[in-house]
């Protein structure tokens, strides 16, 4: 199931050159800015949170499994190179597979590993803030690369579509509508956070059952049906 | 064999070649010059903003997040008919900033379009093998989003007013307020569309360019929005208004708080006086012009 060429070609692919800058930036960004927070407001748990849940978990971890979910697939299918890829006597779902597992590890490394880090550097992991907001993270990032990679093999403006879910429908409508946090990964990680940590702190509008089931089966149906679309897609030019 | 020995030896000996006159005439109509050529550049690429004149695809994303933009002013409008307000519910200053997440969508999904297509299929070159120059091409570009992102954010402000008039509130207010709210907009459109074109500019990979683009807007709205609240509530509010200096939005809602009447969405509902809104009007006309010249040294090579 597990092809590591393909892996080997989709690291170099998700991590060479300036799209490795992008991914390093938002990471250094957020522990830049946990610095400056202690700086100027000391260790406090309640703040810490609040950076951690609105700027690492809201919108650097859907932004980095963005760029990788969709990076993953979609600038080859963009230009025509994925024939190479697929006129290989690979099984399509394995090529899903392989690069989701990229895809998953990639967002994990820029999004979880910094969140731990900001996390210690805000209030030093009081009250399990930083490892419940990094179990968030990780959660959140196999979902969300599934999701994206989906994405990716569907549209061919699978980067604004990703945004458009990340950006409007979790952040938009879910502070404004109730009922979308309910339909929003970002609540189902925080719902796995809230276990973890087990205080006021972090809190979910969901129960952690439904949030497993519904973490576990978008990331099942999202593979299995990139690798169905995978199986006949049909190469577009531009527009 | 036969067609390699034809093409050794041609079936012309030479000396005996000649030039057919096939009836090939050189234009003696009007040349439309210079001008022409930007003002055609620039309506496409205005046009190419909504996707007119493009596939139907991609007229959905443009026309939805223009649809998005305006249909809460209808409901204010609606609701504020239906209830007999006094006022609108929302300022038409403070529109665009609760909605800049559409509107950085909008920055983020058109500039690489109206940029990064040229740049990867190498049309740059052919744009400039025309009269038009580097600093044509780049002002067309930086025009037509401009103009798109005003036509954006301006539509919804316009059904704000005539509802408001319809509405029968005041109407040397709400003229005023409109007023107000449209050379807001009109500074937050050159400053979006400078910043976006400059990132899009780098590269011809459109779904990167996007991608950064919206990180640049949204993660430095929401990073500075992070500090500015924390800076509130610790009580050194003077930091948290120059912290404000440091993302698009905050910079727009900082001018337009100082200058422009509007109430500010800073933490406290305070926002920079007189003297710091000169700080924040210099700083947005900085990074306007400042956008120009980048955008003027990226193509200054055409090869690329």
């Amino acid at each position: 199931m597990y092809d590591p060429t393909v892996a080997r070609l989709t690291y170099r692919a998700l991590l060479g050159r300036r799209r490795a800058l992008i991914l390093g930036a938002l990471p250094l960004l957020l522990i830049v800015i946990s610095l400056a927070v202690r700086a100027l407001a000391g260790a406090d748990d309640q703040t810490a949170a609040d950076v951690l849940g609105g700027l690492a978990l809201a919108t650097m971890v859907p932004i980095i499994g963005v760029i990788a979910g969709t990076g993953a697939i979609g600038p080859e299918i963009d230009d025509g190179s994925v024939v190479y890829l697929l006129s290989k006597p690979i099984k399509r779902p394995t090529i899903i597979y392989t690069k989701l597992i990229v895809a998953i590890a990639v967002t994990m490394v820029f999004s979880a590993v910094p969140t731990l880090i900001a996390g210690f550097i805000l209030n030093g992991n009081g009250q399990q803030v930083a490892v419940a907001y990094t179990v968030a993270a990780l959660v959140a990032s196999i979902a969300y690369a599934a999701l994206f990679l989906l994405l990716g093999t569907v549209s061919r403006h699978a980067v604004v579509f990703g945004l458009v879910y990340a950006l409007i429908w979790e952040a938009l409508f879910g502070s404004l509508v109730p009922g979308a946090r309910t339909l929003s990964v970002q609540q189902w990680s925080l719902a796995v956070a809230e276990k973890v940590a087990g205080g006021e702190l972090v809190t979910s509008d969901v129960g952690l059952t439904t949030a497993t089931v519904a973490l576990a089966a978008v990331t099942v149906l999202a593979t299995w049906y990139a690798g169905q679309k995978l199986r006949t897609l049909t190469l577009a030019g531009e527009e | 064999m036969a067609a390699e020995q034809s093409l050794q030896a041609p079936a012309t000996p030479s000396g005996d070649t000649r030039i057919h006159n096939i009836g090939y005439r050189s234009y003696d109509g009007p040349r439309l010059g210079r001008s022409y050529a930007r003002m055609s550049l620039y309506s496409q690429s205005l046009r190419g903003a909504y996707g007119l004149g493009r596939s139907a695809k991609s007229k959905v994303l443009p026309m939805l997040l223009f649809v998005v933009m305006c249909v809460p002013a209808a409901i204010m409008v609606a609701v504020a008919v239906a209830t007999k307000a006094k006022e609108l519910p929302l300022d038409y200053t403070r529109y665009a900033i609760v909605m800049q997440a559409v509107i950085s969508l909008y920055v983020a999904s058109q500039a690489p379009q109206s940029v990064s297509r040229d740049l990867r299929f190498k049309t740059v070159p052919l744009y400039f093998s025309r009269p038009i120059e580097t600093g044509d091409y780049v002002r067309a570009k930086y025009a037509a989003l401009a103009s798109a992102l005003f036509v954006l954010t301006a539509a919804p402000l316009l059904v704000l007013y005539v509802g408001a008039l319809l509405a029968e509130l005041d109407f040397t207010d709400q003229t005023k307020g409109f007023a107000q709210g449209l050379v807001s907009v009109a500074l937050l459109s050159l400053l979006f569309a400078g910043i976006g074109l400059v990132i899009a500019s780098v590269t011809p990979r459109r779904g990167f360019g996007i991608a950064a683009v919206i990180a640049v807007l949204t993660i430095s709205y929401g990073a500075v929005s992070t500090l500015q609240a924390i800076a509130d509530v610790q009580g050194s509010g003077d930091a948290g208004i120059l912290i404000g200096l440091f993302s698009p939005t905050t910079l727009i809602d900082g001018v337009q708080s100082a200058y422009l009447g509007a109430s500010s969405s800073f933490p406290g509902g305070v926002g920079p006086d007189r003297t710091e809104g000169i700080l924040f009007v210099l700083v947005t006309l900085g990074l306007i012009a400042g956008s120009h010249a980048l955008l003027m040294r990226r193509y200054k090579k055409v090869g690329l």
